[in-house]
């Protein structure tokens, strides 16, 4: 039997004690201040300069967003299982110079709304009279999101409606309506998709589509054979849809060339953004995916795609990858992605990345990434879905806005001990449905207010998420910014599920300078998608990409926006064409919208 | 964890082979036992990696075994004035790599150091009475729920390595004559889990899930079959292993996610306790 000798012991008794202490109190120290400072609106104008004012009512914006109805044998889950669908896009679709709404609908039977610009700080419901509403049936599936993109390049764009079910292509004519070419375009006949984007990945001038699977396209979930739908592992699930990487053939028909291409992984893709993150002139493809790594795909110049994703340092950790959207929060005339996770504490501790490049130095052209959420301070967003960076307050830096928030259902209820059970399983019991509890109307991460982190400049973030807006706990999906009312500020609208989405008119007091850019493509596909804007002003630069759909089943306006702060002059704008033509703009007039057209 | 305290070589009773080579490496097994449980961990740990990448980091990892080794090293000459094998110690660090889950570094070097001090502070008549993982372990999944997660989410599904898993713990912990121990455990939730799937109205397999899972590997082969924290009779063994599946099946009904970890946290030191009250210890079984 040994004996402590007394001392060290009682040393050991101490350190320990103190270990037990700090670990604690490490766990509660937020909790000690976790009451929320919930602003009043002036308090936040005075300290913020701005203020995010839900005005749905006065816009006119009465939507609401009613989940899918799934098969009977899904029903006890089906709030896990039809947990998506509300999308927002952002678009100008009858070129007015004012930027519209798109929202998706999922329940069978329910409309889409697209909401007119009035230019008089109202909107107009006019989907039903352009045709673009009544799109959710059991026969062809309800929508999950839609994105825009003049692939014809008459001036005006179209829209994928991309469902649970057969996506859906209209042609808009003109800014008056909205024909349905489907079934002439060549579209596969059913995916289950969460994400679709344009981009031309051949450079031809041409926009292409990429539509991302989430459950197997071999599953109608409102009929369903088989109860055998849930992905295979938590971590390392490969059981979800095939891609779609569709060539535009420019006579309105689209040709399959996902395997061609390389694109041939079936995991749960959640989001996609295309730019040209290795300099060489063609977009690139990072995809976010749900239970597994993500994907990044380099463009061989567009003869094929190459993933990297593991020699570039963004797959090597498996996470719950929710969305893709590009930021410069340095300023370093770089683009970063932002990726968004899922964390619950003591559950699930993800975080949220930021992928910085770094030089490229590969042989194989690609920049290698470091993460730097973490100490940037934005990382920790709960369940997050949809993310968009933008300047809210034009102050030259750009700062974030994360939607999140899973199941808000009986408040005080959790199905996350429920889950953890069943996810921790094999394969064999995760899979199939009918192993699953019933949420018998449990919430899981519910009540989440979305995150609104300010850039400080410096490198790090400030969450002001209780101070900006109103105290909302909306389960978020998309994210969008625009400049709604033409003002040169950036409002943020958030499709939330299974409610109303939440139109926040930025209220901005400070007198910060800016500039915009409205790009359109000659050479290049009309939408100008790919290309790059870079600003250089007062010591600063920051570049910015055109994308036809990014973040999170959604649509950033056309426009680019950039904040100043107090600088006013531009020494420069260097814009980078999708065709390789290069434009530079020195000293252009701030303080309003630039419509560039490519030179010929 | 298995053997995270146990420095002398457990008699055998394996089937020694008549030919020559097993019959060298299972004598080879028998004079050096207390490297096999490290042997099998890191094993264990190559295929979850190999197979599925489980671990989100090498250096949380390195952090975790580089920190217990050290903490082992120092305590034992300290505070009892030995040498102490840290094959023990190795096991505590790799398991908290393992089963614990944090972005940051730093709660890998607290677990560990709370893992390993636990055998130094809480002893009874010359032994500890908490695994010391275990104490760990739950201690920063209950009190630290900010900055760490378990291993709740599963591997993969690979079924060829769990059955590997499966084959070379049972065969392990038979060695160590434990293998009562898991196979009562492991009935008992078996049991309890179809109690549990009539009152929570679950499927059985539900319920059953954990069991299949990588966290439920590590906790019957390697925790609730520490020789150091068990109680000295086979029949107390059993004993507590069906209380300690009990204690979970309360638990669980009150949704604990780590509910394995509270329950063997709760039990085993009493039992421990009990048992060192009632029982004249072994000299020299344990060290620390």
């Amino acid at each position: 039997m040994q004996e402590v000798k007394k001392i060290p012991w009682l040393i050991t008794v101490v350190i320990f004690g103190s270990l037990l202490v700090f670990t604690a109190f490490s766990s509660r120290k937020n909790a000690l201040h976790s009451e929320k400072m919930i602003f009043q609106k002036q308090v936040a104008l005075q300290k913020f300069g701005f203020y995010l004012e839900p005005v749905n009512q006065q816009a006119g914006i009465d939507f609401h967003h009613l989940a899918p109805e799934l098969d009977p044998q899904l029903k006890h889950i089906e709030p896990q299982i039809a947990s998506m669908g509300a999308s927002v896009s952002v678009v100008d679709f009858d070129q007015d110079g004012w930027d519209d709404l798109y929202f998706t609908n999922s329940r069978q039977g329910s409309q889409n709304a697209l909401y007119r610009n009035l230019h008089n700080g109202k909107f107009e419901n006019i989907a039903a009279q352009v045709g673009l509403a009544n799109v959710n049936d059991t026969a062809t599936g309800v929508s999950m999101g839609a994105v825009w993109g003049d692939y014809d390049n008459d001036g005006y764009p179209d829209v994928l409606i991309y469902k649970w079910g057969k996506p859906e292509l209209f042609h808009n004519d003109h800014g008056k309506r909205f024909i349905n070419v489907t079934d002439s375009s060549g579209l596969p006949q059913w995916v289950n998709a969460n994400c679709a984007i344009w981009f031309d990945f051949n450079n031809d001038g041409l926009l292409d589509l990429f539509i991302g699977g989430y459950y197997s396209e071999k599953l109608n979930l409102f009929h369903t054979s088989t109860t055998k739908v849930m992905p295979e592992s938590f971590r390392y699930a490969n059981n979800g849809g095939r891609k779609y990487l569709l060539e535009n053939m420019g006579n309105g028909k689209f040709k399959d060339v996902t395997e061609q291409y390389g694109l041939n992984s079936t995991r749960w893709v959640l989001g996609a953004g295309a730019a040209d993150l290795n300099g060489d002139g063609y977009p690139d493809l990072f995809i976010a995916d749900d239970y597994n790594v993500n994907e990044l795909y380099i463009n061989d110049h567009g003869r094929r795609f190459i993933e990297v994703g593991r020699q570039a340092g963004i797959g090597n950790i498996p996470k719950s990858g929710m969305c893709v959207s590009f930021g410069d929060i340095l300023n370093q005339g770089k683009i970063g992605i932002y990726n968004t996770t899922i964390t619950e504490n003591g559950i699930l501790l993800q975080d949220n990345n930021y992928w910085q490049p770094e030089e490229i130095t590969s042989s194989g052209g690609y920049p290698h990434y470091v993460n730097l959420a973490k100490l940037a301070g934005i990382d920790n967003a709960g369940w997050s879905y949809g993310a968009q960076f933008g300047d809210l307050n034009n102050d030259g830096y750009q700062d974030l806005y994360v939607a999140n928030g899973f199941i808000s259902a009986k408040k005080g209820t959790s199905y996350w001990y429920d889950y953890a059970k069943i996810t921790s399983g094999n394969k064999a019991i995760i899979e199939d449905a009918r192993n699953w509890p019933d949420m018998k109307g449990k919430s899981q991460s519910g009540y989440e207010h979305d995150k609104v982190w300010l850039n400080k400049g410096d490198g790090t973030f400030e969450d002001i998420s209780d101070k900006i807006m109103p105290d909302i706990t909306y389960d978020g999906r998309a994210v969008a910014m625009a400049d709604l009312w033409n003002r040169g500020v950036l409002d943020v609208i958030v499709a939330n599920q299974h409610n109303i989405p939440l139109i926040l008119k930025n209220d901005l007091q400070s007198h910060h300078h800016w500039i915009e850019f409205d790009l359109r493509g000659t050479i290049s596909n009309a939408d100008a998608a790919g290309a790059e804007v870079l600003v250089e002003w007062d010591g600063k630069k920051q570049v910015q990409v055109v994308t036809d759909g990014i973040g999170f089943s959604s649509q950033n306006s056309h426009r680019l926006h950039f904040g100043l702060g107090n600088s006013t002059e531009v020494d420069r704008v260097i814009i980078k064409w999708p065709s390789g033509k290069i434009t530079n703009i020195v000293h252009p007039q701030i303080d309003r919208l630039h419509v560039i057209r490519e030179p010929n | 964890m298995l053997f995270e305290s146990q420095t002398k070589a457990v008699e055998g009773n394996i089937i020694i082979a008549k030919m020559p080579f097993l019959r060298a490496v299972a004598a080879l097994l028998k004079r050096h036992f207390q490297y096999v449980p490290p042997a099998f961990i890191t094993l264990l740990l190559l295929i979850g990696q190999l197979s599925f990448g489980i671990l989100d980091s090498y250096v949380n990892l390195i952090v975790a075994v580089c920190t217990a080794m050290c903490s082992e090293w120092i305590l034992s000459r300290l505070v009892l004035g030995v040498r102490k094998n840290l094959a023990s110690a190795y096991i505590s660090g790799i398991s908290v790599g393992i089963l614990i889950r944090s972005t940051m570094v730093w709660p890998y070097v607290i677990t560990s150091l709370l893992s390993i001090m636990s055998k130094y502070v809480f002893r009874y008549r010359g032994r500890h009475i908490w695994n010391p993982s275990n104490f760990g372990v739950s201690w920063m999944l209950f009190m630290a729920p900010m900055d760490v997660a378990g291993l709740s989410i599963q591997w993969g599904s690979n079924f060829l390595a769990m059955a590997v898993i499966w084959a070379l713990g049972l065969v392990i912990v038979n060695r160590a004559k434990r293998l009562h121990v898991t196979i009562a455990y492991v009935v008992s939730f078996v049991i309890l889990a179809y109690v549990r799937s009539f009152i929570a109205g679950d499927s059985f397999w539900a319920e059953v899930a954990p069991l299949t899972g990588p966290m439920y590997q590590l906790f019957i082969f390697f925790m609730i079959t520490d020789p150091a924290t068990t109680v000295s009779s086979r029949k107390g063994r059993i004993w507590v292993a069906v209380l300690i599946a009990l204690v979970e099946f309360f638990l669980r009904l009150n949704s604990f996610i780590y509910a394995p970890f509270y329950a063997l946290f709760l039990v085993g030191p009493v039992a421990r306790f009990i048992d060192l009250k009632i029982h004249q210890p072994k000299p020299a079984v344990q060290v620390a």
